[in-house]
């Protein structure tokens, strides 16, 4: 990946002529980023806000999918149900499922739907354009062995955990995969929404009826991500602070 | 082009996530659905393209018969009248009736598609008949006819189409179905069919068809689905 921010590129050929960009001006621009990072809080507002306005888009979501789901609570085409699914025909439990019949969960899943991606595209233009993404993105040269070293520990196969700067290893592996998960419940949604207008999309999903699984099962992922997040935040609740209030700069 | 979020969606969505616990939220959070369900049906007038076709699933694709869901609301299998006719009228020249020789006598439209029902499940079928396009060319439809509404001898099943969706290429009145006439579980002796819309867009057991200027509504869509239903 590019390790500097497509402005501080587009600056330094401004001001000359040569087509690569001279190494001081990599220094400066190195600098001049790790200046606008101290000057942020641990957790900017940006960040702050759209991670608590996704809570209840979230939880909207799978209940209101999960009701949707209960209309026809299989896996596979008609006529081609798929054998390795165990729970064909078994609805969601009520409790789980929010906008009371069908008609009503799909009104809700799609309205809130667009807030969940608008809230979504905010975040990642903003996590793109601040370089955030450097301390936050799980990038395998550099995080692997710390992932696997705090993996080792919490197993207690280890007895301290790895050296961490901004986040270990394992926190940024799950972070990523939430996003990624995000992404691919948005595109998978869009690709069961408009099978035939969108059928491109459909298509590299491998077919309307593969697309409904991705889609199920990023609500899995996503709901075990979450499970694992609340009790590793009940574990370190200084974390919960932080994502309130932003924690300290620099 | 339309205004991606207007300030009224914007401030109702944030009505609407405020007032959810409070008493008048049931009211706010209807408004805000409604206000939601008519941008959702402007995205989707915007995504639909008349000359978009329907991908074709391979014949393997095919659903076995038996295993392809039939839908009515009557108590029991609708069954046409000996002296079954189609009334086509509204905002149309020639005010027609056909019986069902005519219609097959029309120019005959064929194809394999994928079926989507609002529950979820997908199927695939072969359907034959002839084009709206076709028929509507037959009784001179108005062009300021902006919907077309599908009745029914099911129990007064009914449903209103925007004009685009109804003029697609695909969008038919089948009288068969994978290669056969079609049977009474499916609609006989015509209905309504196309893989632009949701399953329950498509009116089986046609009476009649009427070019119209204001929608109506539909059996579903009167009880809360959406008006639009495409896919």
């Amino acid at each position: 990946m590019d390790p500097h921010p497509v402005e501080d590129r587009k600056s330094a050929r401004a001001t000359t002529p040569l087509r690569f960009s001279p190494p001081w001006s990599e220094t400066t621009a190195a600098v001049a980023a790790e200046t606008r990072r101290r000057a942020r809080r641990a957790q900017p507002a940006a960040i702050r806000l759209a991670h608590w306005i996704n809570i209840p888009l979230l939880v909207i979501m799978a209940g209101s999918g999960l009701q949707i789901f209960a209309a026809y609570p299989a896996l596979g085409p008609r006529g081609g149900l798929y054998r390795w699914y165990p729970f064909q025909n078994d609805a969601p439990p009520s409790w789980l499922r929010f906008g009371g019949w069908l008609a009503g969960a799909r009104h809700w899943h799609f309205a809130i739907a667009w807030f969940l991606i608008f809230n979504g595209v905010i975040y990642l233009i903003y996590m793109i354009a601040s370089g955030e993404w450097r301390r936050r993105v799980f990038i395998p040269s550099r995080d692997t062995s710390n992932a696997l070293a705090m993996f080792a520990y919490y197993l207690r196969l280890r007895k301290s955990p790895p050296p961490e700067d901004f986040y270990n290893g394992l926190q940024r592996m799950a972070y990523t995969s939430a996003i990624l998960f995000g992404v691919v419940v948005v595109l998978s949604g869009l690709a069961i929404y408009k099978p035939v207008q969108l059928y491109w999309i459909t298509a590299a999903f491998g077919g309307y009826d593969v697309a409904r699984v991705v889609h199920l099962s990023c609500l899995v992922l996503l709901a075990s991500f979450t499970a694992m997040h609340l009790v590793l935040v009940a574990l370190h609740p200084r974390t919960i602070v932080t994502m309130v209030t932003g924690g300290q700069r620099g | 082009m339309a205004r991606l979020i207007t300030r009224r969606t914007l401030l109702l969505g944030l009505a609407a996530s405020t007032a959810l616990a409070g008493c008048d939220g049931g009211r706010t959070a209807t408004a805000f659905l409604a206000e939601m369900e008519r941008w959702n049906e402007r995205v989707d007038r915007l995504l639909f393209s008349e000359n978009r076709l329907a991908p074709e699933p391979p014949a393997s694709d095919l659903t076995p018969e038996a295993d392809f869901p039939s839908y009515f609301i009557s108590d029991s299998v609708p069954i046409a009248p000996d002296n079954w006719m189609l009334a086509v009228g509204g905002m149309v020249a020639r005010p027609s009736v056909f019986s069902l020789d005519q219609l097959m006598r029309m120019p005959r439209t064929g194809m394999r598609v994928r079926h989507h029902c609002v529950e979820g499940w997908s199927a695939v079928a072969e359907w034959h008949g002839v084009a709206i396009r076709e028929l509507a060319k037959t009784v001179g439809a108005s062009r300021d006819a902006q919907y077309v509404e599908f009745r029914s001898f099911d129990n007064g099943y009914y449903s209103t189409w925007d004009i685009e969706s109804s003029l697609h290429p695909q969008t038919i009145l089948a009288y068969g179905m994978n290669g056969k006439t079609l049977d009474p579980g499916h609609g006989a002796p015509l209905r309504l069919y196309s893989p632009v819309k949701l399953g329950y867009k498509s009116v089986k057991y046609l009476t009649e068809v009427n070019f119209l200027a204001n929608r109506t509504g539909g059996y579903w869509e009167d009880q809360g689905y959406d008006w639009y239903g495409g896919v």
